[in-house]
């Protein structure tokens, strides 16, 4: 049997909507951000890139390369030891906490920690009710958001009844209800069996928010994700069109990162 | 899965009782539980009066009779005492099968069971009619500390999904020849526990994460607010205020 290629599905924005929205601050900029732990291990050695408005991103590393620190500096749960990390123009810090956490939604990677009340509905009601919205403009962002997910007949149900891709689409709609500038998907395909991986990967695409996706599933960054980051030893370590990036052994073999059995990124798809 | 085990006392329906506003359901069950309890012991009219009323709930509400008396088994253990007091009370005696039985500790055996079991057929009526989620926000309504209601929620959250974790280290253990017969396997249970502990915990560390992440500062926003009108009211109060008119006949008469 012969190995086949996938497709790229997804063409790069053409320069002029890059430059449409050239004037606008991006929505994530992050700026020489390093990071040590309490007892000393340091996870994050500078970290540099911006992330323009209506991108979608993949930012790739093998366990332990401080993927999940990086992102946990995003919504200012961890407080950079130097650098700094701006949203939308907006510096992380703690004086707008609030808005930072509302413009930043971030998906982690068990829905069941992330789902976290009796009922879908009350769930993604959270973070908008947080924000203070309250009865018809709440019951609003509540139906947007489950909807935009295909989950708006779901709302009574509590989430321990849903299947598991469900539960990862519901946890989108949660962090989606309160309009976020950026996504922040932590290993959005883990667990997920193809059928509810294609299902998600649709409700991403049709999604008009910048996205960042963390994860070491190349061919699903590959699919959703024109541009590409590798987290190598706490910097940033390449950057750059997602086809270019998996078709470099050389970098993949240095940063654990493997495409699986089969796979091979032909020049047809650097191009794109 | 289906229905979860949080949940099995539920029973799904769409009878007026069903539709009552929480909050009206509690302060109608408390406030006939009190007026049960106020009520002279000597007076047995009235207590049959008081199952007659809850009988018409339970019809209202189109609970079978046979559910009813079948989740009335859990006031067993709880009365078993009841059924001494007879033998252990001092006073008159009376003869019943032989046996010399004290007439107080009959009095009492019976204002024990009888109270009691009311007490119990109203909350089983409360909680078949009434979703547990409905009952949290009933009680947040009526008062109770927000905190309490949050405890209470992840209680029902993730009794389920701890409930499940247990399961699959229960298989885990049972795929690899362990079988707990006897006290000699007691220590590895207690090590499941253990593990099963450390688990949830950081689940709790976890689940407190995106909680803060979308913008939890020490209270859960309150969704849906319960309100009820005054026919609503009414309605509810009308177990209790009947009970009471029972109550007092059995005080005048």
């Amino acid at each position: 049997m012969t190995p086949e290629t996938p497709e790229t599905p997804e063409t790069p924005k053409t320069p002029e909507v890059s430059a449409a929205r050239a004037s606008e601050p991006p929505s994530l900029e992050v700026s020489r951000l390093a990071f040590a732990y309490p007892d000393g291990h340091q996870a994050l050695f500078g970290v540099d890139f911006r992330i323009a408005r209506g991108e979608r991103v993949a930012l790739l590393g093998p366990n332990g390369a401080g993927k999940t620190t990086l992102v946990l500096h995003l919504n200012g749960i961890l407080t950079a030891g130097a650098g700094t990390v701006k949203v939308a123009g907006l510096p992380v810090g703690r004086a707008h906490l609030a808005e930072i956490r509302r413009r930043v939604g971030i998906v982690f990677q068990d829905p069941d920690d992330q789902l976290f009340m009796p009922t879908v509905r009350e769930d993604v009601a959270f973070g908008p009710a947080a924000a203070g919205l309250r009865g018809a403009a709440l019951q609003d962002a509540v139906d947007r958001a489950l909807a935009a997910v295909g989950m708006a007949e779901y709302g009574h149900r509590p989430p321990h009844h849903l299947s598991f891709g469900q539960r990862r689409r519901v946890a989108v709609a949660t962090v989606l209800a309160t309009e976020p500038e950026i996504l922040v998907l932590d290993e959005p395909s883990s667990n997920l069996d193809p059928a509810s991986r294609r299902e998600l990967a649709d409700v991403i695409r049709s999604l008009d928010v910048t996205v960042l996706m963390v994860t070491h599933d190349l061919p699903y960054a590959l699919e959703l994700c024109p541009r590409a980051m590798v987290l190598g030893d706490g910097v940033i370590a390449a950057d750059g069109r997602t086809g270019d990036l998996l078709a470099d052994e050389d970098l993949l073999r240095t940063h654990r990162l493997e495409l699986p059995y089969g796979y091979r990124l032909t020049p047809r798809n650097r191009r794109g | 899965m289906g229905a979860g085990h949080a949940h099995m006392l539920y029973r799904h329906g769409s009878s007026p009782v069903h539709a009552l506003p929480p909050h009206t359901k509690l302060t109608a069950v408390l406030a006939f539980v009190v007026v049960v309890v106020a009520t002279p012991r000597t007076a047995v009219w009235a207590f049959a009066l008081y199952a007659a009323l809850l009988g018409t709930v339970a019809y209202a509400a189109r609970i079978p009779p046979g559910l009813l008396l079948r989740r009335l088994a859990v006031e067993v253990p709880f009365v078993a005492f009841a059924l001494l007091l007879p033998f252990v009370a001092r006073g008159e005696r009376t003869d019943v099968l032989g046996l010399p039985l004290s007439v107080d500790g009959l009095w009492g055996t019976w204002n024990v069971l009888a109270k009691g079991t009311l007490g119990v057929a109203a909350s089983v009526l409360l909680a078949a009619t009434t979703e547990l989620r409905g009952l949290l926000l009933g009680l947040q309504r009526l008062g109770l500390p927000p905190l309490l209601v949050q405890i209470a929620s992840f209680m029902i959250r993730y009794g389920d999904v701890v409930t499940d974790e247990m399961r699959r280290m229960r298989i885990a253990r049972e795929s690899r020849g362990f079988e707990a017969r006897g006290v000699r396997h007691w220590g590895v249970l207690a090590r499941s526990a253990g593990a099963l502990f450390i688990r949830s915990y950081e689940r709790g560390e976890r689940v407190h994460l995106a909680m803060v992440s979308r913008g939890y500062e020490g209270t859960v926003p309150l969704v849906d607010e319960v309100t009820a009108s005054r026919a609503q009211w009414s309605y509810a109060l009308a177990l209790p205020l009947s009970a009471l008119v029972v109550c007092l006949l059995g005080w005048t008469l």
